[in-house]
């Protein structure tokens, strides 16, 4: 068993960006690789982190070039070694999830666990990875994961905040089934795979809209997954949200919970109110925050929520959440560091406290 | 509390209800397949008149996809905002042993018993061949 006694820190929510076509050629099967090359596919960037938008990466820790920080050295001088960071979730945003096709979707997917674990994985002992999914299709989606569970670096699943149906639907379970048994958490993370607008009320027309409006997209998400009954169906699993925002979450909780008393008749198997099935169930991130400067206001924030279990530490590396050392908003009570640096990634994550190297990088 | 005769029983038919004020006080009186049930028509959550409210059964579930039915016509929703309300207990269903809607006694009596008092009779005459609705309110 890993020694987590010993740990002060561990971050949620780091990213590594696939440089380039290029870096994944080694990491995709054989037809595959003939296809990209054949198709003359030079990039399967999203357009959620655009390069050069301000939040994409922290001005500090940009390169000469005004490149988003992507180097493992960038990520150790910058997040790991400086907050004496002991363990660290590495979230890989890609393409994949863009795709129409089903098979390239997979093909993907095995692409860039591979790269991850060789990569980012095999080169600091700090790092686990987020087995990234190709949700167009359930059972590849299962598939990957059996795939990959074996190699006990990857703590969880990765899926997106805005795919393509609400993540409640029970096309859906069999990864939920995979996940609870193989102890992954279902890591939903803000971005879209632009299959829908990225608002339900249509296109937004600048950047700004659609970073906020994910705070929307995670409400229905939650929404979904409770009414739905996902967590009556598969009782221990978890739900991290990543970058989410945090302090929209207790308006939710009164609101959602107040709509169940009037129609819960609709869903039967909530039988308690959701509120208290999402402070059970869902986690997220602490960046960003969206916090009032005021720390008093903070503090009241944080005591809507009631619950000391629910905030993970995450830097977001490299995205510019906040400036300097301020890795936790201020105003956060003090006695919650220790549950919110540590002790809820444990209690979220059971793949942190167990053996890391079980078995390598994933088959092929 | 006084006994109250609100209405003769052939005039209160299965399927009906009937608002009745004692004293002031709106209470909402049900016949359900010949059950008589009464509460407070004032919803506890934000004073809605139960008596407006539709009778459901009792939707249960231990799996998403089930649906277990049971009791029909037995749990009154609220006009206003749907809560739900057994007309039994005057229990809230989502809230069980904190919200519950204030619940009366209704019995039925020969009128032979009650042309005697000390029951009040207060809108109509009693008459010994008939059977009434007698509220304990």
């Amino acid at each position: 068993m890993t020694d987590t006694a010993s740990w002060s820190t561990i971050d949620c929510d780091v990213h590594l960006n696939v440089p380039n076509m290029q870096a994944l050629l080694p990491h995709l099967d054989g037809h595959w690789r003939d296809s990209v090359i054949d198709r003359g596919m030079s990039s399967l960037e999203s357009i959620s982190y655009p390069p050069n938008a301000p939040i994409t990466s922290r001005p500090d820790w940009r390169g000469n070039g005004g490149e988003p920080a992507n180097t493992l050295e960038a990520l150790r001088s910058h997040a790991l070694d400086r907050w004496s960071i002991d363990v660290a979730i590495c979230n890989c945003l890609y393409g994949v999830q863009l795709l129409y096709s089903e098979d390239m979707a997979a093909a993907f997917a095995k692409a860039v666990n591979n790269w991850v674990a060789m990569e980012w994985l095999d080169r600091d002992p700090r790092l686990r990875g987020s087995i990234v999914v190709p949700m167009q299709n359930t059972e590849l989606a299962v598939a990957e994961i059996e795939r990959c569970a074996p190699d006990r670096r990857f703590v969880q699943v990765l899926v997106l905040c805005m795919g393509e149906a609400p993540l409640g639907r029970r096309q859906y379970w069999p990864v939920y089934e995979a996940a609870e048994r193989h102890g992954l958490p279902l890591g939903i993370h803000a971005g879209s795979s632009f299959k829908h607008a990225v608002t339900s009320l249509g296109w937004p027309s600048w950047y700004a809209e659609d970073y906020a409006a994910q705070s929307q997209g995670f409400q229905t998400q939650v929404a979904s997954l409770v009414c739905e009954g996902v967590f009556v169906k598969f009782p221990k699993l978890k739900v991290v949200l990543m970058e989410s925002g945090v302090t929209w979450l207790p308006a939710f909780l009164w609101r959602l919970s107040k709509f169940w008393r009037g129609v819960r008749l609709e869903v039967p198997w909530i039988d308690r109110a959701p509120a208290e099935i999402i402070r059970d169930h869902f986690r997220l991130t602490i960046q960003p925050f969206d916090g009032p400067d005021d720390p008093a206001a903070v503090a009241k924030l944080i005591e809507h929520l009631q619950s000391d279990d629910m905030l993970l530490f995450s830097s977001d590396f490299p995205h510019w959440q906040f400036d300097g050392d301020d890795i936790l908003p201020a105003g956060i009570p003090p006695k919650l560091y220790g549950k919110i640096r540590r002790d809820n990634a444990l209690a979220t994550y059971s793949r942190l406290a167990g053996q890391a190297h079980e078995s390598g990088a994933p088959a092929n | 509390m006084a006994k109250h005769v609100i209405a003769a029983l052939r005039e209160f038919p299965a399927g009906t209800r009937k608002l009745v004020d004692i004293r002031g006080r709106q209470i909402a009186v049900f016949n359900i397949k010949g059950e008589f049930f009464a509460l407070a028509n004032r919803c506890p959550h934000q004073g809605g008149s139960l008596c407006e409210g539709r009778l459901t059964g009792l939707i249960e579930s231990s799996e998403p996809g089930q649906y277990r039915y049971s009791r029909q016509g037995e749990i009154i929703r609220c006009p206003w905002h749907g809560w739900e309300f057994d007309v039994r207990t005057g229990k809230s269903w989502c809230d069980p042993s904190r919200i519950r809607a204030r619940q009366f006694s209704v019995s039925v009596a020969p009128g032979a018993t009650l042309v005697e008092g000390p029951y009040v009779a207060e809108t109509f005459p009693v008459s010994i061949e008939d059977d009434y609705v007698v509220l304990d309110a």
